[in-house]
């Protein structure tokens, strides 16, 4: 007899999604996530494009799901080490790593006031820090403390261990292996971005107020650096000239191959948060093509593209550099003038793509393609990949997407 | 159930150093226990509660201490009526620590918990009899008979009804496919092995087919609709997949183009047709001729807010497939006009390696007409934007086949048209509605529903007729429960993207059908156990809540008394908040219960203490309050808020209620709506703004200003500002002065 039970691989929104639809048409779900939190790369955005609605309010609704639910078991900052058996029967070994606070937190926030040591957060890209002990934010599904093992001092310090009344923090927490018998396995590791620095005539990392799109998702949020002001990192001047440079790395057989899909739909929304917030500020789009494909995706385009502030240039960026008082200079073909241009700016986004995670899937014994995706033929009976593992896509294809592996998952469970 | 009450009170997390827990418990002395306790959530904690339950029976458990968004998992017990009475963010971390207002606060809310709790009982699952499993799919194309295998390969019995002769849809029509998967290396154009898919459904001893077949009639609800089909047969069905496929645009319409004035501009399905009819060879219709130099106009009638505003994303990927048909001709050469170059994700290799043919010429062009060059060759003429725009001069590049790259509409829009048209001819008074009803053609219907909301699914304002979520993140949801849209009917797609979210379709309907087993309610409110009762005695069938129901629930008999179809419902209580007799309740949530909490508010009589009562979504106001006070703002001690499941559900009678007993003003914080409206119900929080446009009326009456009551569209990532809204709201309630009928 198959195990009626779903192990989900990455918590983010595909993965999520798989979770709620799978436990609420009966079956038990596991999910394994690496972050402390659930939400994945969503969390991290200010808004979705095109309805410019935020992340958490979807996010919230499936929460809600699971605590109603009570047949999702979640493993936070665990990652899938073996997976063994074959389709109906799989043992998956999982790995996590030391949270040093149990499940008896609270969310009161003591440990945080006592902490003393500091850690760059990688939840805002390193543009900001945190406490070693912290909540990676402040809608954080579970709300859950954490302390981060590299900036804490242990038991030298342990002044969070006094400050939490509930018996909440040990600092003594070894990594963990358990394993867990499942009937079907579905894949949802997501993406990361891409490496900026790779593209070295882009100035990422060596130009000062040059930033990715991610890390602009982060300037814009409310919860994010600057509290969702739109200002430079060098400096914090208000940013009224802004370029975006499209398929950073994307459409580069030097980097990566495919479309990262989201892209120019994020670069148009990034847009928009920076007139929203500066009625006088002016935005350069350097583009190959602009895809924006779908229903309301191309009305979102020709509704940005209708604002006088913000311009299009078909060409690619050749050149990024330093210009005097933190200021951007991008040099770049105009395909339609037939020309170079060169222009400076107060900052310059990056719309670098999606790094897709499949090569992280080795030990689980899963094969990536020759473009670093997973090929769901090539997968074993009873494992599944879904969301941008098979290819770029976005949050309402992912939603799609893992809705229908979930059909399949639930034929493997009920066949077998 | 006989009640036996206790309330537990937490002290942690800053709660007893804010407040007074001994007056507290003085409200908690108005039921039999109460208990205090230093970490309420703690497995002593929590153990202390279940010790109870099972030593004195306690089934009633009223919990002050953090918000019910938190420790869901410690404080759930089955079997007992559990009210969380949120004094954590609410209280302890918003207001001033131990003054007398932030102590009468937790006071007020401990009371509403308990008159909720007084008010409230457990709900009993409501399954109705009769169901039955079977998945009724509409359509018989790719999408369809992919979400009939999916079905059936879970198990479950499928009826498929297709209206052509034959299974297939637009696959039939087309020469061969992209390849899925990677396409490196590997050919660019394959079989499409329609038939062999078609096979496989109509061998599959799961699925019934019905081909040359309609659905005449759709009645009833999830696990018990009655489906009359064409042939007069009525099949049991329990949950339905609408995959009725897409039409061409109009090519007609596209005269700019040539297309109709010259034989050889055909569209991209024309192309399809001419290929599979002459096994691969592309034939002029003129003059039969092998076509040398093909043109393919990308975006023909779309991108086009005179045509088809929207992106059909199919369209480039098919052109560049097609430019593969041209070049199995190795004289001859594809050249493809394009705005964008749409091949978003891995179809990007499959551009580059159409790219790597030499016969393919790809150009981005304004084109602006086609015209005719003799011989049956064609000019197709362009702006000559490749280099500088500013010249104004034109270019001409002649072809011997000009393709046209249209794109689709979907089967749905028709009918949400002729409703739109019906519902306009209707607002200009009867005479119009009978010309219009007399004159113009009935559209072909998919699903004929006999609900009192229409025959369709209502399909979104700007989606174009495409039975389309309006969520980012939910996209099988419609406003008809049971029913799901998949493939180009759902939105516009290629034939991959189509058979996944088939599958996604199919197992949404599976999903119903297993809620609809249970008694349970389907999301946003999955496994709701509670459901609408109606107290129909007392109806004076004003037809309000048949109306207003987001997700046509409702129906009406010939005397206009409501039929509550209660699998359709999905519990958000909007016909509660719009009946004016007061006559829906859940078990848990009625007009009576949320009246009798605001009535709790203890309203002092000293003229400088005020109290603002808040009604509150509790989908995105109230997780903005939690985080809020997570990130420590502060929030006036005079507010109460009260958590409601929808703002659609807020009733009138409370602000005549509230505003009466001398509660100084009244905010309602509900989900941004109007176009991209972000309500989880569709129309919840729009709704309550259109009662509330009446709300003035009951204040006229009571002689109190209008201002006394707002409506706030709140999104759940403006917690850094809902505090200072609110405050300002407060602020401006003081300037008009307490509340007249505070003393009496």
């Amino acid at each position: 007899m198959a195990e009626n039970k779903v192990l989900i691989v990455g918590g983010g929104f595909s993965g999520l999604t798989a979770a709620v639809e799978a436990a609420e048409a009966g079956s038990d779900v596991i999910i394994v996530e690496k972050n402390p939190y659930l939400g994945g790369r969503v969390t991290q955005l200010n808004k979705y494009f095109w309805k410019m609605c935020p992340p958490n309010c979807g996010l919230e609704i499936q929460y809600k799901r699971i605590k109603n639910n009570g047949q999702v078991k979640i493993y936070t900052m665990a990652e899938v080490e073996k997976i063994s058996g074959s389709g109906g029967n799989f043992d998956v070994t999982i790995k996590t790593q030391p949270r040093f606070v149990n499940e008896k937190c609270t969310g009161c926030n003591k440990c945080t006031e006592a902490c003393p040591e500091e850690r760059s957060s990688d939840f805002d890209f390193g543009m900001s820090k945190t406490r070693a002990a912290y909540l990676p934010h402040n809608q954080a599904f579970p709300l859950q403390y954490v302390i981060d093992g590299k900036a804490c001092k242990g038991s030298s310090c342990a002044k969070c261990v006094e400050a939490c009344k509930y018996d909440a923090i040990h600092l003594d927490m070894k990594a963990e292996t358990v394993t867990v018998k499942v009937g079907a396995v579905v894949m949802a590791t997501g993406w990361n971005p891409y490496d900026a620095a790779k593209m070295d005539n882009l100035g990422f990392g060596t130009v000062q107020n040059v930033i990715t799109n991610m890390m602009m998702e982060r300037i814009a949020s409310p919860n994010g650096p600057t509290l969702g002001k739109i200002v430079r990192p060098s400096d914090g001047k208000e940013v009224k000239n802004i370029a975006f440079v499209q398929c950073a790395g994307s459409r580069d057989e030097n980097h990566l191959a495919h479309c990262s899909y989201i892209c120019c739909l994020a670069s148009l929304k990034q847009a928009s948060y920076v007139r929203e917030l500066y009625p006088d500020a002016k935005v350069k789009i350097f583009y190959i093509d602009i895809r924006t494909p779908g229903l309301y995706e191309n009305r979102f385009y020709t509704k940005i593209k209708e604002d006088q502030n913000v311009s299009f240039l078909k060409g690619k960026v050749a050149r990024v550099e330093q210009a005097p008082n933190g200021d951007v200079k991008v040099t770049a073909e105009d395909i339609h003038g037939g020309s170079k241009i060169t222009e400076t700016f107060d900052m310059v986004v990056l719309a670098t793509g999606m790094q897709p995670t499949a090569a992280s899937l080795k030990n689980a014994g899963v094969a990536m393609t020759d473009d670093g995706f997973v090929d769901q033929a090539a997968l074993p009976k009873g494992i599944y990949a879904t969301g941008t593992l098979k290819t770029p896509v976005d949050v309402a294809r992912s939603a799609q997407d893992a809705t229908g592996v979930v059909m399949k998952s639930i034929q493997s469970l009920r066949r077998n | 159930m006989e009640k036996k009450y206790c309330v537990y009170i937490c002290k942690g997390c800053g709660i007893k150093e804010a407040m007074d827990v001994d007056k507290l418990s003085g409200a908690a002395k108005k039921v039999q226990n109460f208990k205090i306790h230093d970490v309420l959530c703690s497995p002593e904690g929590v153990q202390l509660i279940k010790d109870d339950m099972a030593k004195d029976g306690i089934n009633t458990i009223i919990i002050a201490a953090c918000s019910p968004r938190v420790k869901a998992a410690e404080f759930t017990f089955p079997g007992a009526l559990v009210e969380r009475v949120n004094i954590r963010e609410f209280v302890a971390w918003t207001m001033e620590p131990n003054t007398d207002e932030t102590n009468d606060a937790a006071y007020d809310y401990l009371t509403m918990g308990i008159v909720k709790s007084q008010k409230s009982d457990l709900a009993e699952p409501n399954i109705l009899p009769d169901l039955t499993s079977t998945i009724l799919v509409v359509g018989g194309g790719i999408a369809g008979m992919t979400a009939a295998l999916s079905a059936a390969g879970a198990g479950q019995k499928v009826v498929l009804v297709e209206k052509d002769a034959q299974l297939g849809g637009f696959v039939n029509k087309l020469y061969k496919k992209i390849p899925t998967g990677s396409y490196i290396n590997k050919p660019l154009i394959v079989d499409t092995d329609i038939s062999k898919t078609v096979s496989e459904v109509e061998s599959n001893p799961n699925i019934k087919v019905y081909k040359s077949t309609t659905v005449s009639k759709t009645d009833g609800q999830p696990g018990l609709y009655d489906v009359t089909l064409s042939n007069n047969e009525t099949v049991k069905i329990g949950a339905i997949v609408m995959a009725s496929g897409w039409k061409p645009y109009d090519a007609n319409k596209l005269d700019y183009l040539g297309y109709g004035k010259m034989k050889n501009v055909v569209t991209n399905f024309e192309l399809e047709e001419i290929a599979k009819k002459n096994n691969g060879k592309l034939l002029r219709p003129s003059d039969g001729k092998p076509a040398l130099k093909v043109a393919f106009i990308q975006c023909a009638g779309q991108r086009d807010p005179n045509h088809l505003a929207y992106c059909s994303s199919m369209c480039c990927a098919t052109s560049l497939k097609q430019s593969q048909y041209v070049r199995q001709n190795e004289d001859a050469l594809a050249m493809i006009f394009y705005k964008d170059i749409r091949t978003p994700g891995r179809t990007e290799l499959y551009y580059k390696e159409a790219q790597n043919n030499p016969g393919v010429m790809l150009t981005k062009a304004d084109v602006t007409g086609v015209s005719d060059a003799g011989n049956g060759n064609m000019f197709v003429e362009m702006e000559n934007t490749l280099f500088g725009t500013t010249t104004g001069e034109k270019v001409k590049i002649e072809a011997d086949l000009v393709v046209l790259a249209t794109g689709m509409v979907p089967t749905s829009r028709a009918p949400q048209e002729y409703a739109d048209g019906l519902t306009a001819a209707a607002g200009l008074g009867d005479e119009a509605k009978k010309n219009y009803l007399e004159q113009t053609p009935k559209p072909d219907y998919i699903l004929n529903l006999g609900y009192r909301q229409g025959p369709e699914i209502p399909t979104l304002e700007g989606a174009s007729g495409f039975a389309d979520s309006n969520f980012i993140c939910f996209q099988y949801e419609t406003r008809r429960t049971g029913i799901y849209a998949a493939g180009s009917v759902h939105q516009p797609m290629n034939m991959a993207e189509a058979q996944e979210d088939a599958a996604g379709a199919a197992f949404k309907a599976i999903q119903v059908i297993d809620h609809v087993s249970r008694g349970v309610a389907v999301h946003p409110r999955a496994w709701d156990t509670t459901y609408p009762d109606p107290l129909l005695i007392k109806c004076t069938a004003c037809k309000r809540c048949t109306e207003e129901c987001p997700f046509g629930a409702i129906d009406e008999d010939e005397k206009g008394i409501p039929n509550y179809n209660i699998n359709r419902c999905r519990r958000c209580g909007t016909c509660m908040g719009a009946c004016p007799e007061r006559i829906v309740s859940f078990k848990d949530y009625s007009v009576d219960i949320v009246g009798s909490m605001l009535k709790a508010i203890d309203v002092p009589d000293d003229e400088d203490i005020f109290r603002i009562a808040c009604l509150v979504c509790e989908n995105d106001s109230y997780p903005a309050l939690d985080t809020a006070a997570i990130v420590g703002k502060k929030i006036d001690p005079s507010v109460r808020f009260v958590s409601m499941r929808c703002l659609g559900g807020m009733n009138l009678v409370w602000v005549a209620d509230a505003l009466s007993k001398g509660i100084d003003g009244m905010l309602l914080l509900g989900c941004k709506f109007g176009e991209n409206y972000q309500c989880h119900f569709v129309k919840g929080s729009e709704l309550a703004n259109t009662r509330f446009s009446k709300v003035s009326e009951t204040l006229n009456r009571l002689q109190l200003e209008s201002g006394r009551v707002e409506l706030m569209q709140i999104a759940i990532n403006e917690y850094d500002k809902l505090p200072d809204m609110i405050n300002e709201f407060v602020e401006k309630v003081k300037e008009f002065g307490p509340n007249p009928f505070k003393s009496m």
